[in-house]
C-alpha cells in the first residue's frame, strides 16, 4: 500500500502526460484522384507537406473510400473529380469534395479547419495567378493574421494536462484513501476500540489525517520533480508557492475524504461515493479537460462550488504562465474559505459521529 | 444429474450477494443509477465544441473598415466580446488572469494597407494553454480572416475593373456518420466501456475480496459449494447489473442524445457479451491476487478504469500517442471493443469491418476465464 501510494503518482503522471493527447497530426488521409493531372497532384501535395495529414493510400473507385472510412482506416478523404484542372481555369467553380469520419468529433473539427484553409489559399493562390496573366499588373489587397500563441506556444497538449493531473492525483489520494481507510477501521470494528481508549476525537482525526496529508505534500513534490524531469515542466511561479497553495487545497480534499466516511458504512460503498459523487463530477466540471466556458450555463454555475476549479487556475498559472499570487489571490482565498468551512464541518461531523 | 446439482448450489449465493447488493441500498443506486449519470455529465459537461471564446480588442485603427473586420467575429456565436482595450500594456494582465483567451491586435495602418492594395496585417494573441480548444480557435479565427480577405481581396479587383471574380474551387467538405459534429456521439459508445469496467472489474474484485477480508470466504470455502459454483453465483448479480447499464445507456443516448444503433443488435450484445466475460475474468483474477478491498480497488483503477478513460480512445484518440504508448494500448480489450462499438452504433458496420477487434476480445476473454478460474481454485483449495 505505501509502495502504490508513491508509484501511482509518478505512473499516471507519465500515462496521462503522454497518452492523454489532443494533438491533432498525421491524420490518415484516403485519396481519389479522378483527374490525374499536375493540378490535382499539386493540391494533394499541399495536403501531405502540413504535418496534419498522411496519406493513407491512393484509391480509384468511391466505393473504396466507403471502406477505409468504416474500417477507420482513414479519417478523411479527399475525392478530385474528373475535369478539376480544366474547370480550374475556365472560370467556372471546380467542385472538390471532402469527407472526414465525424465519430472522432475532435480530430474531425479540427482536420476540417485545416482542409478549409488549405484549399482556400491554393484557390486564393490560382485566382491571383489567373487575374495576373488576365493583365492585372497590381496586387490586390488582402489581411492576413500573424499568430501568437502564449503559455504554450507549440499547443502540446501535455503542458495543459501535467499540471492538471496534479489535481487529480491529490484528490485521489488523499480524499479516496483518507475515507477508505477509516472506514475500513469501521467496517473491521477497531474504530470502536478505539474510541474507547483515552485518545481524545481530535487526537484520532488528526493521527488518520496526518499520513495523507503527509502523502499529498510527497506527490506534489514528485510531481514537480518529474513534470520538470521528464516533461521539461518548470513551476514558473515558484515551487513554494505551489506547495502553500497546495496545502490550502489538501485542506478541501482532506475534509472531503473525512465527510465521505462518515457517511459510508463499507469500503465500498465510500469508494463508489468518492468516485461517482465527488472525484469525477468534481473532475470534469472542474475544467481539467474540457473549459468551462463551453459548458451549459447551471454547469458553470456549480463549477463555483467545485474546490477543483480554482486549484486548476492555480497550478495552470503556476507551471505555464508563471503568475504570482498577485493574479492568484482570488482562487486562494476561495480555496482557503472552502477548504476551512468542508474541514471544520466534517471534524465536528466525525466527533458526533463517535460520540 | 451434475448439472443441476450445480444450479441448485448457484442460486442461494446468488441471492446472498443480490441481497448484500440489495441491503446496501447507496451502492445498489449508484450502480443502477451510474450510467445515467455519466451519460447526463458527459453530453452535457464533455464538449470539444468551442464556442463563446471570450475576445478583447485593440483596434489602433479606429476606421470604419476596422470596425466592420471585427464585426465578423462576433456575428458568429463562437466569439464573446469582453473589452475593448486602451493600450498595448493591458493585454498582458487580461490574458494572465483569465478574462480573455484571445487579443486582437489591429494596427493603426489597417485601413491605410486595404485601400493601397497592400497586405494588412493583423496580430492575433491566443492563450495557448488548453491547446486543444486553442487549436479550434486559432481555426475558426483563420478562417474567419481568410473570409474576409476573399472579401476584400473581390473588391479590390472589381475596383481594378476586373468583372466576373469567382472562386476557382467550390469546396464541399462532408462529415460522415456524426455530421453535426456531435461530442456525445463520440463519447456514448465509450462511456458503454467505461461503466463495463467499472461494474465488471472494479465490483467483482471488490466483492469477492471482501469475503475473503472479512473472513467469510472461509466459511462458504467449507460449505458443500464447488469453486465454479461459488464465482458463478458471485459474478451473476453483477453481470445483471452491468446488463442493465448498458440497456440504459442506449437507451438515454437516443432519447437524450439522438445517438441510435445503425447496426446490427445482436452484433451489439454479442460482442458487449464477449467484452463482458473478459472483464469479469479480470475483476476474478484481481481478487485473487490481493487481501484488501483497498488494494483491490486501487490496481482494479489502475489497470482497468485509468486505461479505458485515457488509453482506449474513448476520450483521447490514440493515433497521437506516442509510439511505445500506442502498444501498450494493444493490450487493452477495451481499445478493440471501442472499435466495434463505435462501428456498429455510429457507422452501421458489418461484421467484415471488426471481425478481427471480436476475435481479439474473444481470445483474451477466453484467456481471463481460464487464468482466473486456475488461480481461483487455488485459493479455495
Amino acid at each position: 500500500m505505501f509502495g502504490i501510494s508513491f508509484f501511482a503518482p509518478v505512473f499516471q503522471l507519465i500515462i496521462l502526460g503522454y497518452a492523454a493527447t489532443f494533438d491533432v497530426s498525421k491524420i490518415p488521409m484516403a485519396v481519389c484522384d479522378f483527374d490525374h493531372s499536375s493540378s490535382s497532384r499539386s493540391l494533394i501535395q499541399k495536403f501531405t507537406s502540413t504535418e496534419y495529414f498522411i496519406v493513407e493510400g491512393y484509391f480509384e473507385k468511391t466505393s473504396e473510400i466507403d471502406h477505409q472510412l468504416d474500417d477507420g482506416h482513414a479519417s478523411i478523404a479527399l475525392v478530385i473529380p474528373r475535369g478539376f484542372e480544366k474547370k480550374l481555369g475556365s472560370g467556372h467553380p471546380a467542385p472538390l469534395q471532402l469527407i472526414a469520419d465525424g465519430t472522432e468529433t475532435s480530430t474531425a473539427g479540427i482536420g476540417l479547419s485545416y482542409a478549409s484553409i488549405i484549399v482556400s489559399n491554393y484557390a486564393q493562390n490560382i485566382l491571383l495567378e489567373s487575374l495576373m496573366k488576365k493583365g492585372s499588373v497590381t496586387t490586390p489587397a488582402r489581411v492576413s493574421a500573424e499568430f501568437r500563441v502564449w503559455y504554450n506556444p507549440e499547443l502540446k497538449s501535455r503542458n495543459f494536462m501535467v499540471p492538471g493531473v496534479l489535481g487529480l492525483l491529490l484528490m485521489v489520494m488523499t480524499m479516496l484513501l483518507t475515507s477508505l481507510a477509516i472506514v475500513k477501521e469501521k467496517e473491521l470494528g477497531t474504530l470502536e476500540q478505539l474510541v474507547v481508549t483515552p485518545i481524545k476525537p481530535y487526537q484520532l482525526i488528526i493521527g488518520k489525517l496526518a499520513p495523507f496529508f503527509l502523502i499529498g505534500v510527497i506527490d506534489v513534490i514528485l510531481v514537480v520533480f518529474f513534470a520538470s524531469l521528464i516533461f521539461s515542466l518548470p513551476v514558473k511561479g515558484g515551487v513554494l508557492l505551489l506547495l502553500l497553495l497546495s496545502l490550502i487545497f489538501l485542506m478541501t480534499t482532506l475534509g472531503l475524504g473525512l465527510f465521505i466516511s462518515t457517511i459510508s458504512r463499507t469500503q465500498q460503498q465510500a469508494m463508489m461515493t468518492a468516485i461517482f459523487f465527488f472525484m469525477l463530477p468534481m473532475m470534469f466540471f472542474s475544467g481539467f479537460v474540457f473549459p468551462i466556458e463551453n459548458m451549459p450555463t447551471i454547469i458553470q454555475y456549480v463549477s463555483y462550488v467545485i474546490p477543483l476549479r480554482y486549484y486548476f487556475v492555480i497550478v495552470r498559472g503556476l507551471f505555464l504562465k508563471g503568475v504570482g499570487l498577485d493574479i492568484l489571490w482570488p482562487q486562494a482565498l476561495a480555496l482557503f474559505i472552502f477548504g476551512s468551512v468542508i474541514l471544520s464541518m466534517s471534524v465536528l461531523r466525525f466527533q458526533k459521529k463517535l460520540e | 444429474m451434475k448439472s443441476h446439482m450445480v444450479s441448485l448450489n448457484i442460486l442461494p449465493i446468488v441471492r446472498k450477494e443480490f441481497r448484500q447488493i440489495k441491503r446496501d441500498k447507496r451502492i445498489l443506486s449508484i450502480l443502477l443509477f451510474i450510467p445515467a449519470l455519466m451519460l447526463l455529465m458527459f453530453g452535457y459537461a464533455l464538449n470539444f465544441d468551442v464556442k463563446h471564446t471570450s475576445m478583447a480588442v485593440y483596434d489602433e485603427d479606429r476606421s470604419s473598415t476596422s470596425r466592420e473586420f471585427v464585426e465578423q467575429f462576433f456575428i458568429s456565436e463562437y466569439f464573446t466580446k469582453v473589452q475593448t482595450l486602451e493600450s498595448k500594456a493591458e493585454i498582458n494582465n487580461l490574458l494572465d488572469a483569465e478574462q480573455a483567451r484571445v487579443v486582437l491586435v489591429i494596427p493603426s495602418s489597417f485601413t491605410k494597407d486595404i485601400q493601397r492594395g497592400r497586405a494588412a496585417s493583423v496580430q492575433v494573441i491566443v492563450d495557448g494553454a488548453n491547446s486543444n480548444a486553442a487549436s479550434t480557435v486559432l481555426g475558426y479565427i483563420n478562417a474567419i480572416i481568410q473570409q474576409y480577405s476573399v472579401k476584400v481581396m473581390t473588391e479590390s479587383f472589381v475596383r481594378m475593373g476586373q468583372q466576373n471574380i469567382t472562386m476557382p474551387i467550390d469546396f464541399e467538405p462532408r462529415v460522415w456518420y456524426n455530421p453535426e459534429l456531435e461530442s456525445a456521439k463520440f463519447l456514448v459508445p465509450g462511456l458503454i466501456a467505461f461503466i463495463l469496467m467499472v461494474t465488471a472489474v472494479v465490483s467483482t474484485a471488490m466483492a469477492i475480496v471482501r469475503e475473503r477480508e472479512l473472513g467469510t470466504m472461509e466459511q462458504l470455502m467449507v460449505s458443500p459449494i464447488k469453486p465454479i459454483e461459488l464465482i458463478l453465483g458471485k459474478t451473476i448479480p453483477y453481470t445483471l447489473i452491468s446488463l442493465f447499464a448498458t440497456v440504459t445507456v442506449l437507451f438515454l443516448g437516443y432519447i437524450l442524445f439522438d445517438v441510435s444503433i445503425k447496426g446490427s443488435i445482436f452484433l451489439l450484445s454479442l460482442v458487449t457479451f464477449i467484452f463482458f466475460i473478459g472483464s469479469l475474468g479480470m475483476g476474478l483474477l484481481i481478487s485473487t491476487m490481493v487481501e484488501t478491498q483497498q488494494l483491490a480497488f486501487m490496481i482494479a483503477a489502475i489497470v482497468s478504469m485509468l486505461p479505458t478513460f485515457i488509453l482506449s480512445g474513448f476520450v483521447f484518440p490514440i493515433r497521437n500517442m506516442p509510439i511505445i504508448i500506442q502498444g501498450i494500448t494493444y493490450l487493452l480489450p477495451a481499445r478493440y471493443f471501442l472499435v466495434v462499438l463505435r462501428a456498429i452504433i455510429l457507422k452501421g458496420a458489418g461484421l467484415s469491418a471488426f471481425w478481427d477487434q471480436a476475435l481479439i476480445l474473444a481470445i483474451y476473454a477466453f484467456f481471463m476465464i481460464s487464468i482466473s478460474s486456475l488461480r481461483m481454485r487455488k485459493i479455495l483449495r
